[in-house]
């Protein structure tokens, strides 16, 4: 069956000899929400600039729905929206004008695209300011713009990077609503964000990349079953000089009443309490101290950064 | 959310190039104190200076009185230099901004893209042109024109092939400093040089062939011909040295664009 995203062997090595993709291979199906994770500098951005070509492959295939880009640049295009990282549309332009032209180079009319472009521009909130030049934005709304032209020529795999890069925790939730109807509706999306719980909410299947190479290719239930250990953290009304031992679960103080507890799965966190309250400690409050995808995440980037070391060294 | 159509569309390359066409003319309408106006204020002077008070002392050139004889060539100058102006500083701003990747992820061809643009530097050379040319009516009684064939094609294919010229440079260039080199010390020169005040005839013969090599020369004079039918050169030989020049820089330009030079890394 033709997948919405095919990479094989992919190779990237920029003309100042770095080595940014060392063959990765990847597929997307078709209405996945796939997140596609990794630390700066991971090689995600010269993927995803590959495959919307603006940037060159060393070697490799993509292949975007059956559209091979070295043999069918055009329809896979067709195929493809993108919403970069960065601001990348003409500042001076005005908001719906910069819609209305991005549907005119996939060939849209202009009677078309000004009647895709209005419920587009007003589900992202933009419609009032259809007018305004690009420039008088704010930040978040430069995002929503990028995300309704990305989408003039509705295309059926939608890559965002970093769409919700500096937003503010409410528009960020209206975007990822906005992102999952979409989904639902049959565009199949990749996403790249440093938001974990943004991926861990959203996204079905997911590839961490690391030093240009994938580490982890999975589906994310399967990936946080992986999850041995989850760190708790809890506020107390006070610690005393020495901590309780022998309780089954390793803890740390962080200062006098901040404790930090490592849980190991299967093991309840009922324990915690009846070990704390035979020392009489108080607790306030209890949280995780990362999400359950950002834990794995760490560790996964950091045993591979040990592993890259140990290859340099050695 | 019901309403966003999410079906696909298969789009033409008619439609893309209209559309940067219309970005174009949009942009340079935009800023016309910038690109519409300063043509029409320098070239008021030059017709002031060099056309009544210079040129009255002048007396003739090549049998015409020095004002005729300097028009065609001040209408093209400012052909020439608005159609490379526009295209080299629009490109580096869309390269600049990353604009320019609008068009690139989109499946608008490369030849359509430097169509686009070149046809945009055109349609601001030949505004430009028509500007100078109705200034041109306040300064003599009334405008010749000799072969309005000759005078349409020459203007329409020099346009062309400096819009192109100044899409090359915009590719090469990183900087906005490099955008202001070539029309400096090379375009400008090139122009001042290329018979637009005086004829070859006046040069020394060793001048006369050096003068040769400037391209310019040949359109100036070709241009000068459609108005005055009065020429320095044949107007086969501009004819043809035009389009050899357009076809080398289309093809150097596509090549480029093909290649990702100054776009892709």
């Amino acid at each position: 069956m033709t997948k919405a995203l095919s990479i094989s062997n992919l190779h990237k090595t920029y003309a100042s000899g770095t080595q940014a993709l060392k063959g990765i291979d990847l597929e997307v199906e078709k209405g996945d929400f796939f997140a596609l994770l990794g630390p700066n500098g991971a090689g995600k951005s010269t993927a995803i600039g590959i495959i919307s070509s603006l940037v060159n492959k060393t070697q490799g295939k993509v292949n975007v729905f059956g559209h091979d880009i070295d043999t069918n640049l055009t329809q896979a295009k067709q195929n493809l929206g993108l919403v970069p990282q960065e601001f990348n549309f003409n500042m001076f332009e005005g908001v719906e004008q910069i819609v209305l032209q991005q549907a005119g180079y996939y060939g849209i009319g202009r009677k078309e695209a000004k009647k895709r472009a209005q419920p587009l521009l007003e589900e992202l909130g933009l419609w009032d300011k259809r007018n305004n030049a690009s420039r008088e934005l704010s930040g978040g709304m430069k995002r929503r713009l990028m995300i309704a032209r990305g989408l003039i020529h509705s295309p059926k795999l939608l890559i965002l990077d970093e769409p919700t890069a500096g937003v503010d925790i409410e528009l960020r939730r209206s975007m990822w609503d906005f992102m999952q109807r979409l989904n639902e509706q049959g565009t199949t999306i990749v996403l790249t964000t440093h938001y974990l719980e943004e991926a861990e909410s959203l996204c079905r299947n997911i590839a961490i990349i690391n030093h240009g190479e994938i580490v982890q290719n999975t589906d994310m239930k399967s990936l946080l079953a992986q999850l041995d250990m989850e760190t708790f953290v809890l506020d107390t009304q006070g610690l005393p000089e020495t901590l309780p031992t022998n309780t089954g679960y390793e803890m740390r103080k962080r200062d006098e009443n901040t404790l930090e507890v490592d849980v190991k799965k299967g093991v309840g966190v009922n324990g915690i309490f009846a070990a704390l309250s035979e020392q009489s400690i108080n607790v306030l409050s209890m949280r995780n101290k990362a999400n359950r995808l950002e834990e794995l995440f760490v560790r996964m980037v950091e045993s591979g950064s040990d592993s890259s070391e140990e290859k340099t060294n050695g | 959310m019901d309403k966003i159509n999410t079906t696909p569309i298969q789009g033409s390359n008619w439609v893309a190039f209209k559309t940067i066409i219309n970005k174009e003319v949009t942009r340079f309408t935009r800023i016309w104190v910038q690109t519409i106006l300063p043509p029409a204020i320098t070239m008021s002077l030059y017709f002031v200076i060099f056309g009544n008070l210079i040129g009255s002392r002048v007396g003739t050139m090549d049998g015409l009185p020095y004002m005729e004889f300097i028009v065609p060539g001040l209408i093209m100058m400012s052909v020439i230099t608005n159609s490379y102006a526009n295209v080299v500083s629009s490109f580096f701003s869309a390269k600049y901004q990353r604009s320019i990747e609008e068009m690139m992820i989109s499946p608008v061809p490369n030849w359509i893209i430097l169509a686009g643009f070149v046809g945009g530097g055109v349609l601001r050379g030949l505004l430009t042109g028509c500007i100078v040319t109705i200034v041109s009516m306040f300064f003599i009684d009334n405008i010749q024109i000799y072969n309005i064939g000759v005078l349409i094609s020459v203007v329409l294919l020099t346009s062309v092939l400096f819009a192109m010229a100044g899409f090359l440079n915009a590719l090469f260039a990183k900087s906005f400093d490099d955008i202001s080199i070539i029309p400096t010390f090379v375009l400008t020169p090139l122009t001042y040089l290329g018979g637009v005040f005086y004829s070859i005839q006046l040069l020394p013969e060793f001048w006369q062939t050096v003068s040769k090599a400037n391209p310019i020369i040949y359109m100036v004079n070709a241009f000068r011909y459609g108005f005055l039918g009065k020429s320095d050169i044949s107007i086969g030989v501009a004819f043809g040295l035009i389009m050899v020049f357009i076809l080398i820089l289309a093809s150097i330009c596509l090549y480029l664009l093909n290649k990702g030079k100054g776009l892709r890394s």
